[in-house]
């Protein structure tokens, strides 16, 4: 492994985050959830694990969740991509899923929270009327210490309902 | 657990990505990232080079043409999972992709980047050896194809040169009607199967069974085709003592050990799947059927 | 006292900040001039260490220094980190030292730190420092270390046990001479790790002008973390602080001071500019606390009915490399046996043995767990052997409602004898069962069966000691804004303590519990402290902010009666203001009251009124306070694959008084959640050699919300009677009798096949070897 005069090998790149545009110059190596923490300052999403078990880090890269962990930075360039602090309205008002999530205790230390949001904002686009079961199974990617899920899914089972209610209302 | 120092290239043609992996030293593919980025992350690889697939366009659709059904290696496995063209001709990629993983992992894994990992839990690669899938790899001499049985080499490593590139995995579909079933063992939903067992059945008017594949993953390093049980369901309308009795010879093939499961373990998962499995097809409503 | 928020499920306050992205964890700290550590850890369970070369890593662009037992032991008044309990005996050589200086005993134990400008820079430096092992024969497992010719843990080590200990009451000579039956058990049982989602981490900063060092820590004893930099650097009380920032979860992974901590607040003082460590996920997995292997061989002797007459054997414990927190696992495991039943007589030799590998304290349950499973083992095989129905031979060794108090001849870590103050087990039990549909279950089973399906349910009793003391700060203070504000010692790691806490004030003052700001884990708001752990928070914090609040709700009244000139009896505090009843008009508010207390110019003061409209509580508990519960769990066995499914999960609990419904709701199912993968799932595994084998998120299983079913729960409120509130603690209630519940039912579910199974966690290839042994008629 070389190390010398060629690192840090820098690229710049576009980001749009939460709809707010960055243009940043950047390490090759660096990840997505680094960047987005530490770089950009929105530290709502977390690194659990980094090697992609944990979920904890998930965002929405163009639409679609992806472990940030495991993607670099540079990945992102031109992407679109919403993180946990995009998902309230500009005026600050909540997403079902954060309303529905803080009524049904769907959270203790929060720490995997945000990447249960954003995978969570996917899967109710995707599937607006679950059963509790497939809930639990798109829920399999993220993994909760605290909560043993079942406040989740209660949550998440309300929030399909109001976003249904709301007649496929925006789902970010 | 931060990847260590590397070169990064992302070329926006195929042409570029060989020329680029002929002449780098030490340089490793990424594409889907579900499985490099984390060995990065642990540096349990140091790769001088990363050549990044995913702006290459061309390496991602999903085609049929002249009775072959053809898939990009980027293509992503969501894409797979979601295809309406693979649904209809070939459903055994669903059933395995919705055991594949998560969905956050299903966004950005590609069917190529599974393959040449070799995991060997892995769904996909026991898929495309199922179908007797061609591998087409792009290098400086130009394409070649490689038969899905001679695609891995050894453990977790596939028999191409370090200057070639997988571009596509190709198959011809098993006949309209033909039966299907992916069943496997993992510990959580989503995990990597310990065993995981790939069933086609084509059926004969008369009702018996007239063709079968058998593709184990989870049991040995690659794909495994278990041909006697295959010999004893052809021309059979087999019950469940029949079904057993042809996955019993399942027990008789090499098994690997780790940390997860014992060969006998192993072996033993394998019969019981690949009962489930015919079963399974057997109830099948068939490839093109409005189900 | 009011009725009105205390039992109410308020939604949390914690949440806001959690839900939008805005909390600041302390990877979310940055300070100018930070820079980012790493550290150099052990490859080998054991080594010498004959040199470290930093210079290759030195010459990295980025590093800025190496430091190593060289360069920080001069910082140091020992290498030692304070023992909890300084009178505690054992073996020398296990002692919680800081760093190494020539030895290191376990894979991951630290060896050098370095310092970057970035944690990427820092990790490539890792692989430059050059250090030379000379490698030493290790042990690994537990029974081994004991062998008269094993390898020492630590090379200059007389043995491998760090203590050994009988716990005892009565004489179970005489009661196993005379018992009718006498049955023995051998278990294996394995609890894992905590894994909190967020893992450790810390930043400090050191001002050299003023000698003040801050550090914020991603831990469960903010004061413990300032005590032990105090004493190791011997630095000014008064100018260390230590900080908690929000807390990903703790699970016992964050209740001591690691050397990690120490070691960065030392390189901070040599480097003179703030400092980062952020643990990844495999340095969790080799360096943060396990709880690891115990190996129980006892019996158990009972008379014609099945009734208890004694307990007696033995247990090894696997303690690691480290006596980091005394040895209370293998203690409180040993103090778990009797449970919730009458047991006269029992003896159990523990043996506490040295490994290499991290040590072990405490993970949720500390050691009750262990104990519980013991003797719910115990119960099942009784059964079994009497042809006794599980729930009936539970039943008739409960301790019941009329022999409540109840005293055992046992003595707690703190000296305090054993004793149940409230709590009513048979009732408990038999909610459980009806709830579960326990009678009905037998035909269910028998149509399972007959469809070729093996269905089983299975239950386990528990109690579980809480509210430790000695005692928890509660500072309960209004200032001239009317803003109220507590302030105490307790440690928020996501349980809910800012909400149940500002419940529990509120409810003095007629507010909303959202008008109560809490201030938690913060060594410079609050001079003393103790920590999280051991379900002992709500007790003791809670009771002393109970108390606090109403001694400044008296001192508002007081002084709002003078500054009305009415009576106190005429007056009432509501929304904030104090009025006379039934004239709303004459009224003053908090604010006023606070401006009055604190001298302000032109408010009337009662004389024989203090200064400051607040008040301090350290409550300490006279004793400690049971809780209690009783699982009864549904599975079904798919027995050609050996996968378990849990199909039910009833829950009865009492854990007293609640503040909180829904956060002590959520704190049973989180437990039970554990305790689901303690049985089925979590497995930390080393090799003969002591090379940790599982050290990713892959490999080892944390339960995710597939394998976990709905928990239903059944509230039993059994008041403690051993402080203010009534509570009693609940963070641990649901993972201990988890375990033996899942593997009660499992056994049940393979009955055909005669399985018994005699270790947790259990696996789906172990399952099918029971089951072929059990066909072979092993």
């Amino acid at each position: 492994m070389s190390v010398e005069q060629e690192f840090p090998e820098l690229r710049t790149v576009i980001l749009t985050v939460n709809g707010e545009r960055h243009e940043i110059e950047i390490e090759t190596r660096m990840t997505l959830a680094d960047c987005i923490r530490h770089r950009i300052g929105k530290t709502g999403t977390h690194l659990g694990c980094e090697h992609g078990v944990c979920g904890a880090c998930t965002v929405l890269v163009n639409g679609r969740s992806a472990r940030s962990c495991l993607m670099l930075a540079v990945q992102a360039n031109g992407a679109e991509i919403i993180t946990v602090e995009g998902l309230a309205t500009d005026g600050g008002e909540w997403h079902p899923l954060q309303q529905a999530f803080h009524e049904h205790h769907a959270l203790q230390c929060g720490f995997c929270t945000a990447g249960i949001l954003t995978s969570m904002v996917e899967f109710l686009g995707e599937h607006p009327d679950p059963n509790e079961e497939e809930v639990r199974e798109a829920l399999s990617g993220n993994i909760c210490r605290c909560t043993g899920y079942q406040g989740i899914v209660n949550a998440v089972l309300d929030a399909a309902g109001r976003l249904r209610a709301a007649n496929g209302g925006d789902v970010k | 657990m931060k990847p260590p120092p590397f070169h990064y290239h992302d070329p926006d043609t195929v042409e570029e990505a060989v020329a680029l992996i002929g002449r780098l030293e030490n340089a490793k593919l990424l594409a889907g990232g579900q499985s490099l980025m984390p060995m990065l992350n642990m540096r349990y690889v140091l790769p001088d080079h990363i050549v990044d697939l995913n702006r290459i366009p061309s390496l991602s659709h999903i085609d049929q043409a002249d009775g072959r059904i053809t898939i990009g290696a980027m293509t992503r496995q969501r894409e797979i999972e979601y295809s309406e063209l693979l649904w209809e001709r070939c459903p055994l990629f669903r059933k395995a992709l919705l055991q594949v993983g998560h969905r956050q992992t299903r966004n950005r894994g590609t069917i190529g980047g599974s393959l040449c990992h070799l995991d060997p839990a892995a769904e996909l690669p026991t898929v495309l050896a199922a179908m007797a899938a061609a591998v087409h790899v792009v290098g400086p001499q130009g394409a070649r194809d490689i038969p899905i049985a001679d695609f891995p080499a050894f453990y977790m490593t596939p028999a191409i040169e370090f200057d070639e590139l997988v571009s596509a995995v190709s198959f011809s579909p098993w006949p309209t009607g033909h039966k299907s079933a992916f069943v496997e063992f993992a510990r959580r939903p989503g995990d990597f199967a310990i065993v995981g067992v790939a069933a086609l059945l084509d059926m004969a008017d008369d009702g018996k069974i007239r063709r079968a594949t058998i593709s184990l993953s989870g049991v040995g390093a690659a794909p495994v085709r278990c041909t006697t049980t295959e010999e004893r369901l052809i021309g059979t309308t087999p019950d469940d003592v029949a079904i057993r009795a042809a996955a019993e010879a399942c027990r008789e093939l090499d098994a690997m050990e780790d940390v997860h499961a014992s060969p006998a373990y192993r072996q033993h998962l394998a019969v019981e799947l690949v009962s489930r499995a015919v079963r399974t097809a057997l109830d099948d409503m068939g490839a093109g059927s409005t189900s | 006292m009011s009725e009105g928020l205390i039992g109410t499920p308020v939604r949390r306050l914690e949440d806001a900040a959690l839900l939008t992205g805005t909390a600041r964890f302390v990877d979310d700290i940055e300070l100018p001039e930070m820079l980012e550590c790493a550290f150099v850890r052990s490859p080998h369970p054991h080594a010498a260490i004959r040199s470290i070369n930093p210079t290759p890593a030195l010459s990295l662009p980025g590093v800025h220094a190496v430091f190593s037992y060289a360069d920080l032991a001069p910082l140091f008044t020992k290498n030692l980190i304070p023992p909890d309990n300084p009178g505690l005996k054992f073996a020398e050589t296990t002692k919680a030292i800081v760093l190494a200086e020539e030895e290191v005993c376990y894979v991951g134990e630290i060896v050098a730190i370095v310092l970057a400008d970035s944690r990427y820079i820092a990790e490539d430096a890792l692989s430059l420092v050059d250090v030379d092992y000379e490698i030493l024969p290790a042990v690994a497992d537990c029974r081994d270390a004991l062998a008269p010719d094993a390898p020492r843990a630590h090379r200059h080590a007389p043995d491998n046990i760090v203590t050994t200990f009988r716990t005892e009451f009565g004489d179970c000579h005489s009661a196993f001479g005379t018992a009718a039956h006498v049955f023995d058990l051998s278990l294996k049982q394995h609890r894992g790790s905590g894994h909190p989602i967020e893992g450790r981490g810390i930043v400090v900063q050191f001002e050299s002008a003023t000698k003040g060092l801050t550090v914020w820590s991603s831990t469960q004893g903010a004061h413990r973390v300032r005590n032990t930099l105090v004493d190791i650097f011997g630095l000014d009380e008064d100018r260390v602080r230590a900080a908690t920032p929000d807390v990903g979860g703790g699970f016992g992974s964050k209740h001591i001071v690691y050397p990690e901590e120490v070691i960065v607040a030392g390189a901070a003082l040599l480097q003179k500019c703030p400092l980062k460590w952020i643990e990844d996920r495999r340095e969790h997995f080799l360096a943060a606390i396990q709880e690891r292997d115990q190996y129980w061989e006892f019996e158990v002797a009972t008379d014609e009915e099945g009734h208890l007459l004694g307990v007696r054997g033995s247990m090894i414990h696997d303690q690691g490399a480290y006596t980091l927190l005394g040895f209370n696992v293998g203690h409180n495991a040993s103090l778990a046996v009797p449970g919730p039943y009458v047991l006269p007589n029992y003896q159990l030799d523990v043996t506490i043995a040295v490994t290499n590998k991290v040590g072990t304290i405490p993970v949720r349950g500390a050691g009750y767990p262990e104990g519980t499973f013991a003797m719910e083992r115990a119960m099942d095989l009784i059964a079994d052997k009497l042809g006794m129905d599980r729930a009936e031979i539970r039943r008739r060794n409960l301790i019941t409602a009329e022999m409540i108090p109840y005293e055992l001849p046992l003595r707690a870590r703190d000296g305090s004898t054993t004793h149940y103050e409230s709590g009513d087990y048979p009732l408990c039990l038999q909610k459980a069962l009806d709830r579960a549909g326990y009678t009905q279950f037998a035909e269910r089973q028998a149509t399972a069966l007959s469809e070729g399906r093996y269905i089983g349910m299975g239950l386990a009793n528990c109690v579980k000691i809480t509210g430790r003391g000695p005692f928890e700060t509660g500072i309960v203070r209004i200032g001239p804004s009317g803003q109220i504000t507590v302030h105490t010692g307790a440690m928020a790691m996501g349980q809910g303590i800012k909400t149940a806490y500002a419940q529990i004030c509120a409810d003095q003052f007629g507010v909303n519990p959202s008008d109560v700001r809490v201030i938690a884990g913060d060594t410079g708001t609050v001079p003393m402290g103790i920590g999280g752990f051991g379900s002992r928070q709500t007790v003791t914090a809670g009771s002393s902010i109970h108390l606090a609040s109403i001694e400044v709700r008296e001192k508002a009244l007081k002084t709002a009666a003078h500054m009305l000139e009415a009576s106190e009896q005429d007056l009432e505090l509501k929304d904030g203001k104090i009025n006379v009843a039934g004239v709303p008009g004459l009224s003053v508010s908090l604010s006023d009251v606070a401006k009055a207390l604190s001298g302000a110019v032109g408010y009337a003061r009662p004389k024989d009124v203090s200064p400051g409209l607040e008040a301090t509580a350290n409550f300490m508990p006279t004793g400690l306070t049971y809780g209690n519960g009783v699982h009864v769990v549904e599975v079904e066995v798919d027995i050609g694959t050996g996968g378990v499914k849990i199909t039910r999960y009833v829950v009865v609990n009492d854990s007293g008084r609640l503040i909180n419904p829904q956060i002590v709701e959520g704190q049973i199912i989180g437990g039970v959640a554990h305790g689901i993968g303690n049985a089925l799932f979590e497995w930390m595994g080393y090799d003969e050699s002591g090379q940790p084998v599982t050290t990713t998120f892959a490999e080892y299983l944390l339960p995710t919300a597939p394998v976990v079913p709905n928990i239903e729960i059944v509230h039993h409120e059994t008041p403690s009677t051993v402080n203010p509130l009534g509570v009693k603690g609940v963070g641990e209630a649901g993972v201990i009798p988890a375990a033996p519940a899942i593997m009660s039912a499992i056994e049940n579910a393979l009955a055909p096949f005669n399985v018994r199974i005699a270790e947790t966690p259990i696996s789906p290839p172990r399952i099918i070897e029971l089951i072929e042994a059990g066909k072979n008629g092993a």
